[in-house]
């Protein structure tokens, strides 16, 4: 067990060096001068463009640079930002949270929602209830995030005013953005729940336990629900790739700080170092979670490990 | 959910009569619905007379109604039109983001999947590199990059699916290679050119088609998304995720300019989705879960 686990994170290693070889790139894939772009807002003399230059070491050679940049990122250092003077991890540190308990609020109510529904579709497969959860399902994985969180501020914010509609901080601003995102995602992980079911319940093993005579819910719940979730198991890591990247969105709709606002403010101020920086830690974390889950997912089907 | 991996784990949905007659209706909607759209997009400048970027401010904020069928926007302008309107850009924005993404990630996937070798180790590496970006950040970051625009948000989104194309094409690659008559055929002599397009290609295309046609829904929903967060098109273009965001500060007084554009995508997107699960069902069973 422990040598998968190990040579899970060894796996990673080469993707976290292409990583940061991808962000740190970003910047000489700048049509144009990088620095005269960041500085556009600000009314700037040659000198002070020149300083802000040497400030980035974007005069030295290349491999210098990247040198330095994998340096200092290793330590901690992931540069400042060009519009609050910050450095980038105190501004991603003042974020993460927000973004880190919208991002788990939003798998659990996914999770919550998710896996009863694909359950009871597949226990009561072609019946006119599992034809209409699957075109539920469908319009969930075909609605814009945005679109529905707007919506749900329009009714429950705006018209029935049970929660707020913007900003961060406490559990009630939490609801709403965590419903979103999870909404969405609980149609995706309940497409597969059901699908993962339907097949598991044809098997021999299911079969076999129906003729030793298990009643319906034994058979479902021992023998069936474990090995049905394997397969959710392994788009876990995906999902929550996605709900991280659906952050993003939701932070904007419901003007809710966190990474995601982080990361689109500085787009639009061409802050790059902050973007950088920004997107370096969530790639990174994103690539951590799939190998936990990967160490999850060899925990639940021991034919991973041993195989 | 922006960006998410275009061939999603759809069920084999009802095994039974009652499920199949149910796909075969959904992809008769799905082409109806789309066609409906390609038709409304392409005569959008003759069906609607109303002029979708001008202005006329005392005719802003009308609720749907005889005048304006959807309402009208803060600056007067008729929303039925600009929904229209929308869809020509929506729909164009997601063909040339699939394009790109067909045209660079099919290719890549196709040698690499048929020479492996080292060739095929890099690209894999790439390839992973390129997917530890979840979802739309990935998106984000080449349009950081780039600077916000329509035109470079098509561009990065379909950049952002060419890894996960090229991955797609490689994988029905290294299927068909296995097959025996690809063997037979390269002991009789056969170039690899014919085999490629004789034996591989043809294996290649049915899933490519299902990812396309599932990834054209994607694209939308991505580029409207970016659209949305102010990094896409510029206003007075009629574009539908930027019209959700201009009507989200009018959503308590005006509530239709933000929901129409948004039903619209949502239309749209489903309507690729039941067209795309249907495509999945008839050309590559194996696709199946």
């Amino acid at each position: 067990m422990l040598i998968y686990i190990a040579r899970r994170v060894l796996a990673v290693a080469p993707v976290l060096f292409g990583v940061t070889l991808a962000v740190f790139s970003m910047l000489f894939l700048v049509p144009g001068d990088p620095v005269k772009i960041m500085l556009a807002e600000f009314v700037t003399t040659p000198e002070q463009i020149e300083r802000m230059r040497a400030q980035l070491h974007l005069d030295e050679p290349v491999l210098q640079q990247y040198g330095r940049f994998v340096g200092n990122a290793l330590r901690g250092d992931l540069g400042t930002s060009i519009r609050s003077r910050r450095p980038v991890t105190q501004e991603i540190s003042d974020n993460l949270a927000s973004t880190a308990q919208l991002a788990l609020a939003s798998m659990a109510v996914a999770v919550a929602l998710g896996i009863p529904l694909g359950l009871i579709a597949a226990l009561v497969r072609n019946s006119w209830l599992d034809l209409a959860s699957l075109g539920v399902a469908l319009l969930g994985v075909s609605m814009p995030s945005f679109w529905l969180g707007l919506l749900l501020i329009f009714t429950f914010s705006l018209h029935l005013g049970w929660f707020p509609a913007t900003g961060g901080g406490d559990f009630l601003h939490l609801v709403l953005p965590a419903v979103t995102l999870g909404a969405i995602a609980s149609a995706i992980i309940a497409r597969l729940t059901r699908s993962s079911m339907l097949e598991v319940l044809g098997q021999d093993y299911v079969r076999t336990a129906r003729a030793k005579g298990l009643t319906g819910w034994s058979v479902v719940l021992r023998h069936a629900l474990k090995n049905a979730l394997i397969p959710v198991l392994t788009i876990f890591g995906l999902q929550f790739g996605n709900l991280l990247a659906g952050t993003v969105i939701v932070e904007t709709v419901f003007s809710r700080p966190g990474l995601g606002r982080l990361i689109v403010g500085g787009i639009l101020a061409k802050d790059f170092p902050l973007v950088q920086g920004t997107v370096l830690f969530v790639a990174t974390v994103y690539v951590m979670i799939n190998v936990v889950v990967d160490v999850a997912y060899a925990v639940a089907d021991p034919r991973i490990r041993l195989g | 959910m922006a960006l998410e991996h275009p061939v999603s784990s759809t069920p084999a949905a009802g095994r039974g009569t009652m499920g199949r007659l149910a796909r075969q209706r959904g992809a008769i909607a799905g082409l109806v619905v789309l066609g409906t759209l390609v038709v409304l997009a392409l005569g959008a400048p003759w069906l609607n007379a109303r002029d979708p970027i001008k202005t006329s401010v005392r005719d802003a904020l009308q609720p749907p109604g005889p005048r304006f069928v959807l309402g009208s926007d803060q600056f007067g302008r008729d929303v039925a039109s600009r929904v229209l309107h929308g869809a020509r850009i929506s729909l164009t924005v997601g063909l040339i983001a699939v394009s790109i993404a067909t045209v660079l990630g099919a290719p890549i996937g196709l040698v690499a999947g048929y020479y492996g070798g080292w060739l095929d180790g890099v690209v894999m590496r790439v390839i992973d590199v390129l997917l530890a970006f979840p979802g739309i950040l990935l998106a984000l970051a080449i349009v950081s990059v780039l600077t916000p625009g329509l035109t470079n948000v098509m561009i990065a989104v379909g950049l952002s699916a060419v890894p996960t194309y090229a991955r797609l094409v490689r994988a029905s690659v290294l299927s068909a290679r296995e097959n025996l008559y690809v063997e037979s055929a390269r002991a009789i002599g056969a170039g690899d050119a014919l085999i490629l397009s004789r034996h591989v290609l043809p294996n290649v295309v049915a899933p490519l088609i299902v990812t396309a046609t599932l990834g054209l829904g994607t694209a939308i929903l991505s580029a409207a998304a970016l659209s949305f967060l102010g990094l896409g098109s510029q206003p007075p273009l009629p574009e539908w995720g930027r019209m959700l965001s201009e009507g989200r500060d009018y959503l308590r007084e005006a509530w239709w300019i933000s929901t129409f554009p948004g039903l619209a995508i949502m239309v749209t997107v489903l309507a690729m989705n039941l067209l795309g699960d249907a495509l999945r069902d008839v050309l590559d069973p194996r696709l199946k879960t």
